[in-house]
Formats: C-alpha cells, sequence, structure tokens
C-alpha cells in the first residue's frame, strides 16, 4: 500500500467510531486519570488489512526455521547450561504475553480516543501471537532437547513455585488495579519500551551464542511488533500529561513500574544471560554493559529524559539506584546464587561454575571471586547427592534470606532491607522503594489525595510461608517436580544425566525441614527481632552471615 | 579504487558439539515429551491445547499464592464471579475452532488477500458503474450502517470480553472473536472507500448519518450499544452471539445482503459479507460449545438455564425490534428476490434450533 493511500484507509477507518446515545461501554476497570482535557494523540497507523498478511509472513519465517532447526540437528550443538534456564524463563513469558492482550480494554476504556483503541486492537491479536508462539517454541524445546523434565510441567510449575510468582508480577500487573498504572506505565511505557530491549534482543543474541538459533528467530519475531506497541503506550502517556491533576499520578507510577520491573526483570535476565552462558568469550559484552547502553543510554536518556519537558517527573534517583544495584551491589550475582541455593525445589538444573567462568566474571565485575567464588567452589563440590545435603543446608557461610513483600525476589542486598510492622504484619522489603510501594503507592490515598482505584498487594507473598518447616522431600513432591521414575526430582545441581547416581531422589532430600523466614520474624519477639534485622543487615556479600550473628 | 584493508579480527563462538538432542540418553524423564499437568479432550493434546492450556493460571488448579495484585474492591486475576454462570470446572471448554497464532494469521490473510484482490479486479473491471442506483444507494446507506455494529462489537463487547473469563481458553477465542470482527468492520469500510474513489455517484460520509440517525438503523444501533454496556462477559456473549447475531447479524447478511446482491449485478459484495458470515460461523460455534457445557453442567446446569433463560427474555425482545425496524430496507433496492417476512423466519428458524440445542424455553415474542 502506498502511503497515500495508507493513510487514507486509515482516514476511513477512524470513521467506524461513533457517540453513543442509548448506551456507553461499561466501565469495567477504573482509573483515577483524567483525560477530559487531552488533545489527541495518535500512535503509529495500524490497518488490518496490511497487518494479517504482514504477520503471517514474519511467521511462515519463523516456522520456516524451526522445521530447519529439526533437519539440521540444531540441539547436537545447543548448550544444556543455556537450555536449562529456558525452562524457567519460558515458563513465565507467555504469561505476561497474554495478559498484555488483556491489558488492553483496560486502556481502551480510559483513553477516549478511537485511534488509540484501534492500535491497542491490534496489540492485542499480537499479544495473543506472541503467547502462543512461545509456548509453541517450548513444545519444540520439549521435544527436542535431551532432557523434557520441567517443560513438562511448565505451567504447572510457573503457577506453584516461587520463581513464577515473581515473574508473574510482570503480567498480573498489567491487567489489576489503576487502568492506566496497570495497562500504560507498567506495561508500556517501562516493561515494553525499556525491558523488552534486555528481553528480546539480549536474550536471543545470548541465546545464539549458546546454539540455540531459534529463541532468536522467535524473540526478534515478537520484537518487531513491539514499536507499534510502544507507539501506542506514547500517544497515551502524552495525552495523560496534558492534564496537570495526572502528573503526581504519573510520577508515583513511573517510580513504581520502573523499580518493580528493574527488581524482576534484571533479576530474571540478568541471571540467565550471566550464569546461563557458556560463551566467555571476553570481548561479548557482559549484562551490566547492556544494560548501560540499552536502559540507560536508550531508554532512560533517549526517551524518558525529552518527556521531562512535558512535565514527566523522571525517577533519576532510581534509575541511578538500579544501575548502582547491578553494578556496585551485585544484584545479578546475589540472585543468581540465589537461584542455585534453592535448587530442589527448581525445576531446571543448574550447571556448576568452572574456572572459565570465575576468569570473566573477574574480568567483567573486578571483585567477584572474593565475594562469590568460594560459594560457587562448594556448589561443585556439593553437587551429588550421598555425603552431604543440598548446598542450602550445609554450612557454607551462607544465611537463607528473608523475601521481599513488593518485589518478591529476595532482600538479597542485605544492608538495604527494611523491615517493618504493616497491616498488623512484619514484612521485610528488599529496598526502600519496594518498602514504598506497599505502604505508600497502593493505598487508596496517595500524598493526601484519594485514589479510590489504585490497586492493592495481595495473596501468600512469602512462597516459604506455605510450606513453613515441612520436610523438603514432602515440599517437592507436593509441587510435583518429580521425574516419571516417580524419585528423582526434576532440579539438579549439576548438568550430568549420564550417571544415576549422581542424580538427586526425594530420598536424598528427606528429613530436612524448610523453615519460614518471615513466619520466625513474626514469632520473634520485639528485641530479638531488632538484634536479628540489624545482624542481618551486617551481612553479605554472598549471603555471608554478619561475623556477630555467625558466632552467637 | 578502494584498497582491501585487513578485516579487523572477528570474534566468534565457538561450535562445540554438545550432543543435547532428545535420545541421546536414557535417564529419567528422558521419554516424557507432553505437557503433562492437563488433560487433552481428545488421546492427544493438539498444538492449541499445548500452547493454551493453563497459560493463564488459576488459584483452584496450582496457582498456591493466590493471585498477586488485587483491584481496589476486589480480588484480580480472573474471578469467576465476573459472570452470573457457573461452571464446576470452567477449563473443560475448549475452542472448536482450535484457534491460535497459527490460524488466526493463515485464515484472516486469507480473507483480506482474497478480499484485496476482489475489490481490484472489481475496480479494474469497472464494475460498479454497473451497478443499479438503488444497489448503489442500498450499499452506501445499509453495508455503511451495519459496519459501524461490527466495528462496536468487536471493540467494545468482545475486546472488552477477552480480559474477564476464567481460562485462557476462553479469554483467547474471544480475543479471536473480536478479531474479526474489527477485520470485517475495516473490510467494510474500505470497499466504501473504493466506492467513494470510483466514478459512480457515491456519498461515503452517508454511513455516519444513517447509523446515528435513520429510524431504520437506530434499533440496531441501541442494541448494539446496550451490548457493550453490559459488565458480565456471559451475558455479553450470549447476547450478541446467542441472540443479537442470529436474529440481525444472519439475518442482515444471509438472509438479505447474500440473498439479493447477484440479483442486482453485484458479485463483489457477498464475497465480502459473505467472509464476515464465515467468520461468525466459527465465532457462533465456540460460544454453542461452551453454552452447552454450561447448561450441561452436572451441578450448576438447571441454574444456567435459568440464568439464560432470563437474558433470554431481557434481550430477545431488543434484538426483534432492531430485527423488525429494518424492514423498509428490503424494499430499497430495485431487484428483490426475498421478503422481509421470509428472512426473518429464516433468522427464527436458525435460532429455534439453537434454543432446542440447548434446551432452553422460546422466548414467547418469539412467536409474535
Ligand atoms: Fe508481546
Ligand atoms: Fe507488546
Ligand atoms: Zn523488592
Amino acid at each position: 500500500m502506498s502511503r497515500q493511500s495508507l493513510s487514507k484507509a486509515h482516514k476511513k477507518i477512524t470513521e467506524l467510531s461513533w457517540e453513543p446515545t442509548f448506551a456507553t461501554p461499561a466501565t469495567r476497570f477504573g482509573t483515577d486519570y483524567t483525560f477530559d482535557k487531552a488533545p489527541k494523540k495518535d500512535p503509529l497507523k495500524q490497518i488490518l488489512r496490511s497487518y494479517f498478511p504482514m504477520e503471517e509472513e514474519k511467521d511462515n519465517r519463523v516456522f520456516g526455521a524451526m522445521d530447519g532447526a529439526i533437519r539440521g540437528n540444531m540441539f547436537r550443538q545447543v548448550q544444556e547450561r543455556w537450555m536449562e534456564w529456558q525452562k524457567l524463563f519460558l515458563s513465565i513469558i507467555p504469561f505476561p504475553e497474554i495478559s498484555a492482550a488483556r491489558a488492553m480494554p483496560l486502556a481502551i476504556d480510559a483513553v477516549p480516543n478511537p485511534e488509540v483503541h484501534n492500535g491497542l486492537a491490534v496489540q492485542m491479536i499480537d499479544e495473543v501471537r506472541h503467547s502462543t508462539i512461545q509456548m509453541n517454541l517450548k513444545r519444540l524445546y520439549m521435544n527436542h532437547y535431551i532432557d523434557p523434565a520441567g517443560f513438562n510441567i511448565t505451567e504447572k510449575a510457573f503457577a506453584n513455585s516461587y520463581c513464577g510468582t515473581i515473574g508473574r508480577q510482570f503480567g498480573e500487573g498489567f491487567i489489576t488495579g489503576d487502568a492506566i498504572t496497570a495497562a500504560n506505565v507498567y506495561l508500556t511505557v517501562v516493561a515494553e519500551t525499556a525491558f523488552t530491549n534486555t528481553l528480546f534482543v539480549a536474550m536471543p543474541s545470548e541465546a545464539a551464542a549458546n546454539g540455540d538459533y531459534l529463541l532468536p528467530t522467535v524473540f526478534h519475531s515478537v520484537q518487531s511488533d513491539e514499536s507499534r506497541h510502544i507507539s501506542n503506550g506514547y500517544s497515551i502517556l502524552l495525552m495523560a500529561l496534558a492534564d496537570e491533576s495526572n502528573r503526581q499520578l504519573l510520577e508515583r507510577d513511573l517510580r513504581y513500574a520502573w523499580w518493580n520491573n528493574h527488581c524482576v526483570v534484571d533479576a530474571a535476565i540478568g541471571t540467565f544471560i550471566e550464569y546461563g552462558t557458556k560463551d566467555r568469550r571476553k570481548d561479548r559484552d557482559s549484562y551490566a554493559e547492556m544494560w548501560r547502553r540499552w536502559i540507560y543510554d536508550d531508554y532512560y536518556r533517549s526517551y524518558l529524559m525529552p518527556l521531562e519537558k512535558y512535565g514527566l517527573k523522571i525517577p533519576h534517583d532510581l534509575i541511578e539506584e538500579a544501575w548502582n544495584r547491578i553494578w556496585n551491589k551485585g544484584y545479578v550475582h546475589e540472585v543468581a546464587q540465589f537461584f542455585a541455593t534453592g535448587w530442589p525445589v527448581n525445576y531446571w538444573r543448574i550447571d556448576a561454575m568452572t574456572d572459565d567462568d570465575f576468569e570473566w566474571f573477574e574480568e567483567k565485575y573486578p571483585g567477584w571471586y572474593n565475594k562469590y567464588g568460594k560459594w560457587w567452589e562448594n556448589y561443585n563440590r556439593l553437587a551429588y547427592p550421598g555425603k552431604n545435603k543440598p548446598i542450602a543446608f550445609e554450612d557454607v557461610d551462607y544465611q537463607y534470606p528473608h523475601r521481599c513483600w513488593t518485589c518478591m525476589v529476595p532482600c538479597l542486598i542485605r544492608e538495604d532491607m527494611v523491615c517493618d510492622k504493616v497491616d498488623g504484619q512484619w514484612r521485610t522489603y528488599c529496598s526502600e522503594t519496594c518498602a514504598w510501594t506497599d505502604t505508600t503507592a497502593f493505598r487508596p490515598t496517595y500524598e493526601g489525595r484519594e485514589t479510590p482505584n489504585m490497586g492493592q498487594l495481595t495473596g501468600k507473598r512469602e512462597w516459604e510461608t506455605l510450606y513453613h518447616n515441612q520436610d523438603l522431600a514432602d515440599i517437592v513432591t507436593d509441587l510435583g517436580y518429580v521425574r516419571d521414575d516417580g524419585k528423582t526430582l526434576v532440579g539438579q545441581p549439576h548438568l550430568h544425566l549420564d550417571d544415576p547416581k549422581k542424580m538427586w531422589t526425594l530420598d536424598d532430600v528427606r528429613g530436612l525441614p524448610f523453615p519460614s523466614p518471615n513466619v520466625l520474624l513474626n514469632e520473634m519477639s520485639d528485641s530479638d527481632r531488632d538484634a536479628h534485622v540489624a545482624a542481618y543487615k551486617q551481612g553479605g556479600p554472598g549471603g555471608r552471615p554478619a561475623k556477630a550473628a555467625a558466632a552467637s | 579504487m578502494s584498497t582491501p584493508t585487513k578485516p579487523k579480527e572477528r570474534s566468534l563462538p565457538k561450535i562445540e558439539l554438545t550432543d543435547a538432542e532428545a535420545g541421546a540418553l536414557e535417564f529419567p524423564d528422558s521419554t516424557s515429551r507432553s505437557y503433562n499437568y492437563f488433560t487433552p479432550q481428545k488421546m492427544r493434546a493438539t498444538t492449541y491445547e499445548d500452547v493454551t492450556v493453563d497459560v493463564q493460571p488459576d488459584p483452584d488448579r496450582y496457582l498456591t499464592q493466590g493471585w498477586v495484585y488485587g483491584f481496589a474492591n476486589g480480588p484480580g486475576g480472573f474471578p469467576v464471579d465476573w459472570t452470573e454462570l457457573k461452571s464446576s470446572d470452567w477449563h473443560e471448554f475448549r475452542d472448536p475452532n482450535g484457534e491460535w497464532e497459527q490460524t488466526i494469521y493463515r485464515n484472516n490473510a486469507n480473507v483480506v488477500r482474497q478480499t484485496q484482490q476482489n475489490l481490484e479486479n472489481a475496480k479494474r473491471a469497472n464494475v460498479y458503474s454497473n451497478f443499479p442506483r438503488g444497489w448503489v444507494k442500498f450499499l452506501e446507506r445499509n453495508l455503511g450502517a451495519w459496519m459501524h455494529a461490527e466495528h462496536g462489537l468487536g471493540m467494545h463487547v468482545f475486546i472488552a470480553a477477552q480480559r474477564n473469563a476464567p481460562t485462557n481458553m476462553i479469554n483467547n477465542a474471544m480475543a479471536v472473536n473480536a478479531a474479526h470482527k474489527l477485520r470485517f468492520a475495516q473490510d467494510m469500510a474500505l470497499y466504501n472507500l473504493d466506492l467513494e474513489e470510483s466514478h459512480i455517484e457515491f456519498d461515503g460520509q452517508l454511513h455516519r448519518e444513517v447509523w446515528q440517525d435513520d429510524p431504520v438503523w437506530q434499533g440496531v444501533r441501541k442494541n448494539v450499544e446496550l451490548l457493550t454496556a453490559v459488565g458480565d462477559w456471559g451475558e455479553a456473549l450470549f447476547a450478541t452471539n446467542m441472540v443479537f447475531e442470529p436474529l440481525v447479524g444472519t439475518l442482515f447478511r444471509s438472509h438479505l445482503v447474500m440473498q439479493i446482491a447477484a440479483r442486482n449485478g453485484d458479485y463483489v459484495t457477498p464475497t465480502l459479507v459473505g467472509a464476515g458470515e464465515n467468520d461468525f460461523a466459527r465465532d457462533h460455534s465456540y460460544s454453542r460449545v461452551l453454552f452447552t457445557l454450561l447448561v450441561q453442567d452436572p451441578e450448576h446446569g438447571e441454574a444456567n438455564k435459568a440464568k439464560l433463560a432470563e437474558w433470554l427474555a431481557r434481550w430477545v425482545p431488543l434484538s426483534l425490534r432492531a430485527a423488525r425496524e429494518l424492514q423498509p430496507i428490503w424494499s430499497q433496492p430495485q431487484e428483490r428476490t426475498i421478503t422481509f417476512a421470509e428472512s426473518l423466519e429464516a433468522a427464527k428458524d436458525d435460532f429455534r434450533t439453537m434454543l432446542d440445542e440447548l434446551d432452553l424455553p422460546e422466548p414467547k415474542e418469539l412467536s409474535e
């Protein structure tokens, strides 16, 4: 279609909307934002007549690549270390995708602009595409990769594991609470605009380096829809900014959404990229280097900063602090270590780190070995059953962490933990901002103004609470992370499938009670709790208990 | 002439044979290659089921920590009480069309390609100039008005509804339904644009006025607007696909346009409207499967029937009135082959068959 006929066609389809007089669409999802004075800002022109064939063409390329990968025996060259993390990643991501589809009516209800509605409608179809094409990729992995365990329980595991829950925020957050907070600021302005770059560009390049060229094919195809989504969100953001009274809410939501995305996405993707790769060429970028370029330079400096002139209050301090956590406070390393600590309740296997890995980490993150090297050596030493328990139950100078009530990633940067009694319960937070999100942002009033549509944090947010002091063997059985012999665990702290003696079974993890740090915290007397929290904050890095606490 | 420069040192990944292929080793789970957390409808799960089932989690299945975000005044996620219908197992429903990524794009791309080709051929052959004046007027006013109905239902009934049902299978079926409606509406709008740009007398703006003010169309517009105002997704789906569509949508598309277009020398419109009718056949089919499950539910079947009967009583009179108010357009084209009474009877017959299938009582208005 020529540009001229495209814009004529586009103008024509906008004639399809009308002003209703008998009844107006049900407002199912409320917002505290107002758009009464907003001038209409339009997103990219999108017409279904050209959309469907264009996407079909993209699909054909994806399906062609899938056939090719199978015929070309791609899995003879794929790194297991990498593929194992895909069991986690691909269990999470189809739900955020489909949630993005579900989020579209929230934005449509809230924003009075038919052109934006058309763009959002197309996005809905895209997101159904993304969710199902990713499920189909995972199905191919399950069928053709050496170890299907974990892929074969994927959506169940997503729903009942502690990691699934962390990932689920990035999904539920799009479709719940204030419609604009959820479907515009959290979903589009932050998740899609900032973080799909690392998700869908950094992940594929790492996959390719590990012999997997299907993930790049699928995710680049997904990513190519994203500029339209970003444009939808940008139009809504500009409309929202036109009304002064929205600016306070935008500031709140940008702080919440930015910080939550950082906590969740950097934890997950950072770990996949830094600990899931076998390619340790030093001329390749680390996650921190990619973050600096794509998130700090491209998103923060090129996308967010120019919005300041329209009155957007940008959380400069939180962007700097996210960087500080990644670069100086070892955020990604702490998370990877935590995932590996919890291996018996995972549904994927985590490879040990070798000397090559150590060397690369030291090069990219000077000082890494002193913080984490010993622990990973212990991880390697304790990889097989028989003589020892899983690493979480051995003395390796690691204190099992409290969990952040808000982002549900544990409070791994120990000195930053905040402990507070909220809604009658002692809660721990990984950071000041996560504490603020629960105590201040997700409340029916904000800085003295009524925010009746703001959502709330709900659910059993500390996973360990579900199983307080139960036997680890029973927990794993209840989760269903057991292989088809009825005893071998899905999760393993190594990659050796060739030797049955190296594979951990339920018997190897029996007799180990698994306590909930939050239950224990709430059982403590006030003075014990104060001392405990003070000692906790003295701990780290690498999960080391504080010296004094270790002695007692 | 440029001199060849020494390429700078390239960095390549090491090729490593890992033999991480299925079957390379035998160990526990080495042959467990199916998603094992749901029961497929038939012996083996279809691709559709694999890519759809349980992607939207459920606290009644595996979601042990519950929804982690809530609305200000109630739980988040996909609460079952967002419809008054009840099910002992919402997850039983499977879309008979098995819609997922590949089917969505294949089907819709085929339709738009075919439509576009037909429209181009028509333009090239200059067929519009042979349309009788009365028929052109019919298209200008009535097909023009109808495209609003399709668009409104797509944008404000089905897109809204696909946020709300308790399973991914139901929500995806409704999302695809939305895509059909919007695409069909746009197809008609772009056809309208073609007619506007052809050298015949055709007012491409008239459709707005007709839809907004022509008394003949106000019953339809009222029905559509009321449908968009329904908060209960089950009611919205039932009142749209099981009441409005058979009594008004099919009446207009199948029992009028498809019957008379050819007689008026128009082979273009039927291909376009036929595609819309074909979409509806698919969308009607998933709706029937869903409502059949609900009325046959071992625990809630009777309560669901009572609820659907209540909705019939609310929506059938509205849709019948909308249908009857359309009557004058049957006499607008020069060539008439079918009377309004015949068309309405045909639509009612289909509707009765459906009521019968669902074992629902016939509302008295139907035989008035
Ligand atoms: Fe997406
Ligand atoms: Fe998106
Ligand atoms: Zn946190």
